[in-house]
């Protein structure tokens, strides 16, 4: 719209460059910040000028932060739950909307209302469960009193265990059990006319081909928004791997957790002052990837945020 | 909605969404029933399955003045972070909104705190906040006591909330906008021949016409808080000092991992399971039918 505002105009600008320089001006002391050596971080000054130890603290915080592993975990983990959740939301919201069986509703319902809780509440249950993934099955025979009859029948104990602690499934499972991608894809499918199905099946078409070769390309924007949104939903995970990676001499555990222990508190040193300057890198070494994504993927980040959480 | 033309195969349907429903079962319903008995149950001392309690884990939880404690802290970081996050947040969708030349850059950068990892962003702000090299220490160096979140509780609350409303202003940006720019043109157009002036619109067109996104960024900026906050305490105070910043999830955590008290851990979880369940039920009965325009 053509208007003159010239006062008006000053003052939106005046508003998005303070904005952008709430953004950079902590993002800037974080560079800042790795770029200097201990003894000059640790000065009682405010320090807006880059040093010359960038590289030296990266090596630094990638050495004492066992970052290449951590960050192989970190991408191993992500990468499990964005594909393991476009795929299982896509064919479960197939199933929900494309066909007509007994208990279709219960079972939406059951799946939908996990949308009202997220892992935090339930968080030390749900650490019970990862220790053994099959307690659910063995409380159950133990309940109907099956596991009685099959020992007194065979002379078994029936023991199920599966410990998910210190693996990539027991990182990913948990955070995959949601419905939100499975309502996108069924607010999807909802939409795409009754014609497409009729036509495809006059050509012979069945439900997996159907799935496949004309499902699937229609939603790949969907497909990237989801994934996107997963992604960094994974990659920023805190709490669960926390818990679920006890082994961290083995295992280990994800680069975002690692973090922490570059600049120790109270409870893990006993206090001190922490260099700084090598957890300042390693600050840029984690955000790295996730920003990186975004600036991307920028497009789907905005419209997959958007339509998850409606 | 329901599809009128299916696939005759109903068992098909019913494997396809076997896999969602195992996973669910198991790591969704299998927990939170867990938790559910936990909390009206207590485990024997020395074995031999749990003792039914009745409400005693809650009455226990309640009468602890601990759990209060945390639950007025959390309430008050909510309030906080959600003012900040949601004033901020919609201030500059409001000024990229207007179109004007070279906005696109700016939108880019403000979405940017959104992906930055909740504990490196933590990191970030405990170095800057940091008394002895951040950008406080040159005042800290005249007067200790100006600025020392390692022994005061006020300022190691004032830090996780300003470090909390960085990262979530963006994303409460990404939704203003989106609803601000799906006011169709024709709306605004019409009113400006009509002589409204910018502000004048901003204020009897737009604000009014996006108070669905308003109410909905509410809801979902209290309930963000309660569980996306942990990182950001874990790495910045520990919950401390002397639990000055112990929010409801680090409680449980702390309870639960760290005292081994499964049963006042379960029935904290069920308080705030209730909680949650109370903020998503007002918001999807209440207020959609409420501030609604067509």
């Amino acid at each position: 719209m053509i208007e003159r505002t010239p006062l008006l105009n000053l003052a939106t600008y005046t508003v998005m460059v303070l904005g952008a320089l709430m953004v950079f001006v902590p993002l800037w002391l974080v560079y800042v910040g790795a770029t200097l050596t201990v003894r000059e971080i640790n000065t009682p000054e405010l320090h807006f000028l880059t040093g010359s130890h960038l590289i030296e603290n990266l090596q630094a915080a990638w050495a004492r932060g066992h970052l290449g592993g951590r960050l192989f975990n970190s991408l191993i983990m992500s990468l499990g739950v964005a594909f393991g959740k476009v795929a299982m939301s896509a064919i479960t919201a197939f199933g929900l909307v494309y066909f007509r069986f007994p208990g279709r509703t219960l079972a939406f319902w059951l799946i939908f209302i996990t949308l009202m809780l997220p892992l935090e509440v339930r968080i030390v249950p749900t650490y019970a469960v990862a220790a053994n993934a099959l307690w659910p099955f063995q409380s159950i025979l133990d309940a109907t009193g099956l596991s009685d009859l099959i020992k007194a029948a065979s002379g078994l104990q029936i023991a199920l265990e599966w410990n998910l602690l210190n693996s990539y499934t027991g990182l990913i499972l948990p955070l995959i059990a949601t419905a939100t991608g499975t309502f996108l894809y069924r607010q999807f499918f909802l939409t795409v006319p009754d014609e497409l199905l009729e036509a495809a099946r006059m050509d012979g078409a069945g439900p997996f081909r159907f799935l496949v070769e004309f499902l699937m390309p229609l939603s790949r924007a969907n497909m990237a928004a989801l994934f996107t949104i997963m992604f960094l939903y994974a990659w920023n995970q805190y709490l669960w791997p926390l818990l679920a990676t006890p082994d961290r001499a083995g295992f280990g555990t994800t680069a975002v957790v690692e973090l922490k222990l570059l600049a120790p508190t109270v409870s893990t040193n006993g206090g001190g002052t922490p260099d700084w300057n090598v957890a300042m890198a390693g600050c840029l070494i984690v955000m790295l990837p996730p920003l990186l994504l975004v600036a991307f993927m920028q497009r789907y980040f905005v419209r997959g945020l958007i339509a998850t959480e409606k | 909605m329901e599809k009128r033309a299916t696939f005759a195969m109903g068992w098909l349907g019913m494997a396809f969404i076997l896999p969602q429903i195992l996973l669910v079962f198991i790591f969704f319903y299998w927990p939170t029933g867990a938790a559910m008995f936990w909390a009206f149950t207590l485990e024997r001392p020395w074995g031999g399955g749990n003792e039914w309690v009745g409400f005693d884990n809650f009455r226990q939880v309640f009468a602890d003045r601990a759990y209060w404690g945390s639950i007025i802290r959390s309430l008050m970081f909510a309030a906080s972070t959600a003012t900040l996050s949601m004033a901020f947040g919609l201030l500059l969708a409001v000024a990229c909104d207007r179109g004007l030349k070279g906005y696109q850059a700016f939108r880019t950068v403000f979405v940017w705190p959104y992906a930055v990892v909740a504990p490196a962003a933590a990191l970030a702000f405990r170095f800057i906040f940091a008394p002895e090299a951040g950008i406080f220490s040159a005042l800290v160096k005249q007067n200790p006591e100006f600025w020392n979140p390692a022994q005061n509780g006020y300022h190691a609350m004032t830090m996780i909330i300003i470090c909390y409303s960085w990262k979530y202003a963006a994303y409460c940006f990404i939704f203003f906008l989106a609803a601000l720019q799906a006011i169709p043109r024709s709306v605004i157009e019409a009113s400006a021949l009509d002589g409204a002036s910018v502000l004048r619109r901003v204020f009897d067109i737009q604000l009014p016409l996006i108070t669905p996104t308003f109410f909905f960024m509410l809801v979902i900026s209290i309930t963000d808080s309660f569980q996306d906050s942990f990182g950001i305490v874990d790495v910045m105070t520990d919950g401390g000092p002397g639990k000055a910043t112990e929010l409801l999830v680090y409680k449980i955590y702390f309870d639960g991992f760290r005292g081994l008290d499964y049963s006042g851990a379960a029935a904290q979880s069920i308080v705030l399971m209730l909680i949650m369940m109370v903020l998503t039920f007002f918001q999807f009965r209440y207020i959609e039918r409420r501030v609604h325009y067509s």
